[in-house]
């Protein structure tokens, strides 16, 4: 598979060969990325609104540590919600990261009791959530069962192997060094989580917009048979998707751990549809095909800003909920809305004019 | 991103901090963190804060906490009380060592913290305020079990909140230790409602099915011993099966007068909450706390706290159809 058969098996793509200069647009489907544009500055329009009216009604907000402690409520959520949307872009979903968090963390915990160093801690936390994404990814490839299946079995699994590993007893007592993935500062308030978070949206931002990987997670969730048939190995493409899935709950158990110091197989309880919105807020198509890293990551700064405004005006949690669930319809409704509405006008000019 | 940062730094230097300080200055604002909202018996206690904050004068309660009995929920209302400066934070939480290190940060910050109802590590919070003392809620609960089961003994079963919760867990330690004063009482099953009203009521139905000689169950929850009164009437059982533990008046006179419950024993929630905001006041406006230190808690009088920072507000009190519609309505 190479640039030449993905162009071949999209024919209108062809329009922008300008001679050895090829464009190959993030899907098969051009529209879409005009589409994006407007999502993404309509997210940026919701973000500015969202940090005026902070600035507005709460006099605490514009403060340096403030501002600081707030990325703590959400950066470990979307580290994990950048493979996601990679993963949702393939037409696939992975509702198991918060229980591989569980996983990940009581194995941290069991190496810490056996007297491991953070190092040896921070590559079983990660290893254990690489095994898991694998894990998730063999069995829904090999047996070609859907993801949504399999993941809500393994979601109830990795979380009943913590509780049955650690009961309602607890690890603590984790080492002075393991404690500033979580809870320490690379440069004045810029936390390592933050920076770690900053760094891999670049990364991932290249990986899915620059790379043939990328293109062809694109295809694949476009029309995972149309990708097939064209040579991409769709299989072995999911399955590297959720293994990065898995490794990154795996990052994120370690910064969780390292941040509250302590682990419970209660730990990230019902993360994995908050990381789900973010994806989802970020415009990425659920049903594959569509999105992009940029619009992730506002929509991560969307849902921090909210969310922090709303408790700094000490709004009781379920009304929080409530407006997330509206924010979330409003970006999502909005261009689908306005798109019937121009589209309806187009007709009704057309049928005017015939 | 770090633009943005160093941008909002200089604009927090000019008019942010002045704003905070001004306000700051006039009222103690005291953070009371529950384990999660919607709960009868942390309104109650919030009640009970905000007569303590009425009879000081300068000071407001902030009522906050999650939706769900999460320690990560807890930690972001903490996270927004911390921004905004409160002067004290006083917390029940869902879990002793995940909320460590974040009031051990607010603490630094100069905030005082105390923790109440359900505790946090010790280093974590300058006291910690028991509604009453665990070895005698752990006795009294198996108390009013022996009680209902009667001279002849028989099968009892226990339905806790979360495997994680920090209280019922010392409670069932201490309900453990207490059984052997009873030589009648068998104690055949622990299991889990996690504070859902639905999930207790089926854990319920699933211990009147696998144990037909049930006598007695013990919820020391407020939600579980409503979910279970409820399975056990639904089920025929009453008379069969009583339901004792730990419960507010308001949600038990009906099952009391149905008869599935005949008596259950809670402190006074209202107390609790005074008391809580009394020692957050006290602190937050210069008294010293700690180790081995005495607070004066006003109408609760003076509470001693022990080598380890735990105090004991009061026994609990025992509730059947004698009074119960009486502090029905009070909590």
């Amino acid at each position: 598979m190479n640039r030449q058969t993905l162009q071949q098996t999209a024919p209108h793509t062809t329009q922008h060969q300008t001679g050895n200069q090829r464009f190959l647009p993030d899907n098969l489907n051009g529209a879409w990325r005009n589409r994006l544009l407007r999502w993404e500055t309509l997210l940026l329009v919701f973000v500015a609104l969202a940090f005026f009216a902070n600035t507005q009604l709460s006099p605490y907000f514009l403060d340096p540590w403030s501002l600081s402690d707030a990325t703590f409520n959400f950066t470990e959520k979307a580290i994990i919600a950048l493979p996601m949307a990679l993963l949702i872009i393939a037409r696939d979903i992975d509702l198991s990261v918060a229980s591989t968090i569980a996983l990940s963390s009581v194995a941290m915990g069991a190496a810490n009791s056996a007297g491991i160093d953070p190092a040896g801690m921070v590559a079983i936390g990660a290893g254990v959530g690489l095994l898991a994404g694998l894990f998730n990814g063999y069995i829904i490839t090999r047996f070609d069962i859907p993801a949504i299946v399999v993941t809500i079995g393994t979601m109830s699994l990795y979380r009943g192997i913590a509780y049955i590993v650690l009961g309602d007893g607890v690890y603590r007592d984790y080492p002075q060094g393991f404690a500033f993935f979580g809870q320490g500062y690379v440069y004045g308030v810029i936390s390592f989580e933050f920076t770690l978070f900053l760094l891999l949206a670049v990364i991932f931002a290249v990986i899915l917009h620059k790379t043939i990987f990328g293109r062809r997670v694109f295809a694949i969730g476009n029309n995972p048979t149309a990708a097939l048939f064209s040579g991409i190995n769709v299989k072995r493409h999911r399955m590297v998707l959720f293994t990065l899935v898995g490794l990154f709950s795996g990052i994120a158990a370690i910064l969780l751990t390292s941040r509250i110091g302590s682990t419970r197989p209660s730990i990230a309880m019902g993360w994995e549809l908050e990381v789900i919105t973010m994806v989802v807020l970020g415009g990425v198509s659920i049903m594959g095909g569509a999105g992009s890293i940029a619009g992730v990551f506002i929509a991560v700064f969307l849902m921090g800003l909210v969310t922090f405004g709303m408790g700094l005006l000490n709004v009781p949690g379920i009304v929080m909920s409530i407006f997330t669930g509206i924010l979330l319809i409003a970006v999502i409704g909005t261009p689908i809305i306005w798109r019937r509405v121009v589209q309806a006008q187009k007709m009704r000019s057309k049928m005017r004019g015939g | 991103m770090k633009f943005r940062k160093s941008l909002l730094a200089a604009a927090a230097l000019v008019f942010g901090l002045a704003t905070v300080s001004a306000q700051a200055a006039d009222t103690i604002r005291v953070g009371l963190v529950v384990k999660s909202l919607g709960n009868g018996f942390f309104e109650a206690a919030r009640d009970g804060a905000m007569e303590a904050a009425k009879e000081v004068g300068n000071a407001e309660v902030i009522y906050t906490g999650p939706t769900s009995t999460t320690a990560e929920g807890q930690i972001e209302s903490i996270n927004s009380l911390m921004a905004q400066h409160v002067d004290a934070i006083a917390v029940s939480a869902n879990d002793p060592d995940a909320l460590a290190p974040i009031l051990k940060r607010a603490m630094q910050r100069g905030i005082k913290v105390i923790s109440w109802d359900s505790g946090v590590a010790q280093d974590a919070r300058i006291v910690h305020l028991n509604p009453s003392n665990n070895e005698l809620i752990g006795k009294t609960c198996v108390k009013l079990a022996a009680d209902v089961v009667g001279d002849g003994g028989g099968d009892i079963a226990i339905l806790s909140a979360t495997p994680t919760s920090t209280n019922q867990n010392i409670w069932i330690e201490e309900m453990k230790k207490a059984l052997p004063d009873y030589s009648g009482l068998k104690l055949v099953d622990t299991v889990y409602g996690d504070d859902l009203a639905d999930k207790s009521y089926r854990e319920t139905v699933a211990l009147l099915k696998k144990y037909p000689d049930l006598k007695a169950i013990v919820a020391p929850t407020s939600v579980g011993i409503v979910a279970a009164a409820q399975a056990v009437e639904d089920q025929n059982m009453v008379g069969k099966v009583f339901v004792t533990g730990l419960g507010l008046p308001s949600e038990l006179a009906g099952h009391v007068e149905k008869g599935s419950v005949k008596s259950f024993a809670i402190w006074n929630p209202i107390d609790l909450g005074y008391s809580a905001m009394m020692i957050s006041y006290k602190l937050a406006t210069g008294a010293e706390g700690g180790p081995n230190s005495r607070i004066e808690a006003g109408r609760m009088g003076t509470i001693s706290f022990d080598e380890n920072g735990d105090g004991a507000m009061s026994e609990p009190f025992v509730y059947d159809a004698s009074n119960v519609e009486k502090f029905a309505k009070i909590f």
